[in-house]
């Protein structure tokens, strides 16, 4: 079994676009030693010249699924890695990486209580690996995700998300479109703000762990109308991916 | 698309997990620091990073002091920890 930090190679098993910029990739990990849901995996790219370029992708899939790990890439047109992630990698191709890594922003079904998942765009992928876990532990804990999106072609895990969200044990999902929405759209229409987070909030109690993921801007402006509503920061766990991915 | 400022920039001391875990030989997002500056503990996986430079710097979320700076070469790396007062590594982490 690989230790978080050796680096190995993992097998291109499948993909799958989320929308036309996002796509994800199952990798099978013949050493994986297992994640937490919310970890992230470093993956390394090397050029035949020596020159290597990391970049840290979170982990899509519950730990259930090990030894396969989904990681989801937005396709960031002036970006390093994503672009070959996109264009260039194909079922059967080897990528290296290391992981899991990362312990600070990780939820179990262990873990009792109210939870509130706040994602913006792409910040939905590791929330996911929490809803997906939280989902085959059996867990009933009440749970709400709200997620950002620009418009209704751009949400990540839609149907699936929509599918969770009909089974009955406590998981909801609450969409905001920011740019277009859909006819007949009655759901949020702009980005998220202290009201928002305040009426979504409100079912779960004040006592909710919170995880926020998400470009930094939304982030730090959720997090902080969050303890603006009388959150302690404690409660509080925030991803920022800074002001894209690459 | 809106302008990038430097508090865009900032991600969670969570991204540098990798970086500090080769460094330290264990995970230590979960390890309190204490801000040598202001005197606020927080979980070193909760600091700011600013991670788009030739080297990373951490910093205290509350006074914003530089608690930690990483500078990679191909020869060495070098940590600098001025603004840190105190690690608290968890008997069970070691």
């Amino acid at each position: 079994m690989a230790r978080p930090l050796d680096w190995q190679l993992a097998t291109v098993a499948g993909l799958r676009d989320e929308t036309d910029s996002v796509r994800s990739f199952s990798l099978t990990l013949p050493a994986w030693a297992g994640h937490r849901p919310g970890q992230h995996v470093d993956l390394r790219l090397t050029a035949e010249d020596g020159y290597s370029v990391e970049r840290s992708y979170s982990i899509a899939s519950e730990p259930e699924r090990a030894p396969e790990v989904d990681i989801t890439v937005e396709r960031i047109p002036d970006g390093e890695v994503s672009p070959f992630l996109h264009d260039v990698v194909v079922p059967g191709d080897r990528l290296e990486l290391r992981g899991p890594i990362g312990g600070y922003f990780v939820w179990e079904a262990s873990q009792p209580g109210p939870l509130l998942l706040v994602g913006g765009g792409s910040g939905v992928v590791p929330l996911m690996a929490m809803i997906r876990h939280r989902a085959r532990a059996g867990a009933m804990n009440p749970t709400r995700l709200l997620l950002s999106s620009r418009g209704p072609g751009e949400i990540i895990y839609r149907e699936e998300l929509d599918r969770l969200s009909v089974i009955q044990d406590g998981f909801e999902v609450v969409h905001t479109l920011t740019r277009a929405q859909p006819a007949g759209w009655n759901g949020y229409a702009r980005r998220i703000d202290e009201a928002m987070l305040s009426e979504v909030l409100a079912p779960l109690g004040r006592e909710a762990r919170v995880y926020i993921c998400g470009p930094t801007a939304l982030v730090e402006s959720a997090a902080n109308a969050l303890v603006r509503i009388g959150l302690a920061p404690s409660q509080i766990r925030t991803e920022r991916f800074g002001p894209t991915g690459t | 698309m809106t302008d990038i400022t430097t508090g865009d920039l900032m991600v969670d001391g969570n991204a540098l997990a990798g970086l500090l875990a080769e460094l330290f030989g264990a995970d230590v997002t979960m390890v309190p620091a204490k801000c040598a500056t202001c005197g606020e503990v927080n979980m070193m996986g909760g600091l700011h990073a600013y991670v788009r430079a030739p080297g990373s710097v951490l910093r205290c979320p509350i006074c914003g002091a530089v608690m930690m700076r990483i500078v990679r070469t191909d020869r060495a790396t070098r940590i600098e920890m001025r603004g840190i007062a105190y690690l608290r590594f968890e008997r069970a982490l070691l």
